[in-house]
């Protein structure tokens, strides 16, 4: 193009091909500009990694410490944080489960109270203290993997405390596993990885990477596709259902009994 | 004659509290028989130019049902099972249902419409029929039996009748052997009591059968675990039976949150526990593991274990421990069981020792 105008200068100046070179030349000089500007911009990233932790620390001190410590050493109302890793802290903070609105018998999830930023800063910070889960790749994120298999790890490592439909479940003594439904890639990825609150972890050597993308597409799969049995009251099994049916099955058998005995008017 | 015997049973229920099988107790303050509640008039009594009305009502009743069946029909056709899509399965069997029970229930509540609002509408008594037979049946009936006797002479031929008898004894014993036949060969107990689990048997992976280094178990981890080389049986050969009694939970505990009896000592391996899975009480597989509290939870009827604590049971029905399973590394790292089961796991059988 550079070498066409060039000769289109010598030919005359005022050609509309000009305008075209012109166009070529601006766009090639702002586009060149904005590549220089974001790699010197993701360079300043990994430079200011030492002021992300400080920023962390800062956060942490505010918000976390007077439950896991200063130090992250914990104490008697949460539990030392060092060489959790960076996934904890994205899953616990991101879901809003910490910080905590008050001590109970598991944390809640609620809406988050801090930005992205502001969550990697902390997990930064929880980080440099020690080696630990940090946040996966973007490829075992995606649900493309192969859902039956999913499924059936799911319905071996998951489904006595989830549901086999992801609906959730009872625990002991007021805690429970909550529901899986609508939960992001990340949090499902990072919750099996790190093992929130009561729940086990489940390290990659237990479940690999893929089969891990694996459930999350089975998850993922049942979000997609309504229960096909219709009112799915749940997916909470014979509680409800039996309710249901109690309720409205015998009522509505009751109603006609009623009637058929009743003299008309 | 019905009056004498039932102030007899009074009397007798009153002296001796004797019952006697269809005798009625006569109580003498007995509410008196009040009869027919007063005529009730219906609308159709009252007005019979309502009857069209009501008519009209019943005849839409069985349209209905009509419209119902029909749609029942086209619903089959226009919502069509394809197969490999579960939701047209439901579509399919929501739309039958509805119009098979418009068609029935249109049938049904109408013709209790009719009855109730149109037809003959007073109250009558229809007396039971006497249950006693007449004397001369029961007589004849006797003299059938007599009259059979002579000709065959049941009575009288004593060889006749004993052999036959003896026939009629004997012949069911066949069967008897026969079905005894489908009952275990061997006492079913003892199966029971083993399990897959042997000396140097590695624990493996769920389903996968991958086998399991100890350094692969973290603290708080959970390990769905089956012996090695389960998943070589074959479906039909007793791979589901196996599974059902070797399931196996592995979990990491740090050491000293341990507590193990003196002769347990070494059946852990680094904090790793393994307990069988299938829950002492009725047999569901227990393995709701909370890491924090060390303690799984029957799912079924909330039984629950300290894994801490050697599984003992902390609350709920189940009766027993989960059994142990004693653990070990071999000269490669992987974990492996220092022998079968040293007691029969899941719930408890007659043969049992305790």
């Amino acid at each position: 193009m550079a070498k066409k105008s060039h000769k289109q200068r010598t030919a005359g100046r005022r050609s509309p091909l000009a305008t075209v070179a012109l166009l070529a030349v601006g766009l090639l000089t702002t586009g060149g500009a904005y590549a220089l500007f974001t790699t010197s911009a993701t360079a300043e990233t990994t430079a200011a990694s030492q002021q992300q932790i400080d920023e962390g620390e800062k956060l942490f001190a505010a918000n976390c410490a007077t439950c896991h410590g200063m130090n992250l050493e914990g104490s008697d109302e949460g539990p030392s944080l060092v060489g959790v890793g960076a996934l904890a802290v994205d899953f616990q903070v991101g879901t809003g489960r910490m910080p905590m609105a008050m001590q109970g018998p598991q944390a809640q999830v609620k809406p988050g109270q801090f930005t992205q930023e502001q969550i990697d800063a902390m997990a930064a910070y929880v980080a440099a203290s020690g080696p630990g889960p940090v946040v996966p790749d973007e490829r075992y994120l995606t649900p493309d993997g192969d859902a039956s298999n999913g499924a059936e790890l799911f319905r071996i490592n998951c489904a006595m405390c989830h549901n086999v439909a992801g609906a959730g479940g009872a625990l002991t003594e007021g805690k429970y596993a909550p529901a899986l439904g609508g939960v992001e890639p990340r949090y499902i990825y990072a919750a099996m990885v790190t093992g929130p609150q009561n729940m086990p972890v489940f390290n990659d050597l237990n479940i690999s990477p893929e089969e891990k993308q694996d459930i999350i597409t089975y998850l993922a799969y049942l979000d997609e596709n309504p229960s096909v049995g219709g009112f799915d009251l749940g997916n909470l099994g014979p509680v409800s259902e039996g309710l249901f049916i109690w309720i409205f099955g015998l009522g509505g058998i009751v109603g006609i009994t009623v009637w058929l005995a009743a003299r008309s008017n | 004659m019905a009056e004498q015997h039932g102030s007899a049973a009074n009397e007798m229920a009153v002296d001796k509290h004797e019952d006697h099988p269809g005798t009625a107790v006569v109580v003498a303050d007995a509410i008196e028989n009040p009869g027919f509640p007063p005529p009730h008039q219906r609308v159709a009594d009252l007005d019979p130019s309502r009857e069209v009305t009501i008519e009209r009502g019943i005849s839409a009743l069985f349209w209905l049902s009509i419209i119902g069946s029909v749609f029942a029909i086209a619903a089959y056709f226009i919502w069509p099972i394809e197969p490999g899509d579960m939701t047209s399965v439901r579509m399919n069997n929501m739309m039958l249902g509805v119009g098979i029970t418009l068609g029935l229930l249109g049938i049904g509540f109408g013709a209790v419409h009719w009855a109730k609002a149109l037809m003959h509408g007073h109250d009558l008594v229809e007396a039971r029929h006497q249950t006693r037979g007449k004397e001369t049946t029961r007589a004849r009936a006797v003299e059938i039996f007599q009259e059979a006797n002579e000709e065959s002479g049941f009575g009288r031929r004593a060889l006749l009748r004993n052999s036959l008898i003896g026939a009629l004894v004997v012949s069911p014993l066949a069967g008897i052997v026969v079905f005894r036949d489908l009952a275990p060969a061997a006492e079913p107990h003892d199966l029971l009591r083993h399990t897959l689990w042997a000396k140097d048997t590695r624990l493996a992976l769920d389903p996968t059968g991958t086998p399991i280094k100890a350094s692969d178990v973290t603290l708080g981890s959970v390990f769905h675990v089956i012996p090695d080389g389960l998943m070589d049986l074959p479906h039909d050969g007793g791979l589901l039976e196996e599974k059902a009694k070797a399931a196996v939970l592995l979990m990491r505990l740090k050491p000293e949150d341990l507590t193990e009896a003196p002769a347990r000592k070494d059946w852990s391996y680094d904090g790793i526990v393994a307990y069988s899975k299938i829950c002492t009480h009725v047999g569901c597989p227990v393995a709701l593991y909370e890491q924090q509290t060390h303690h799984l939870l029957c799912p079924c009827h909330q039984s629950e274990f300290d894994v801490a604590d050697g599984a003992k049971v902390i609350f709920g029905p189940a009766a027993r421990p989960l059994p142990q399973l004693p653990i070990t590394v071999d000269s490669e790292g992987y974990l492996v069981a220092r022998s079968d089961f040293t007691e029969p796991v899941g719930p408890s059988f007659w043969e049992r020792e305790r």
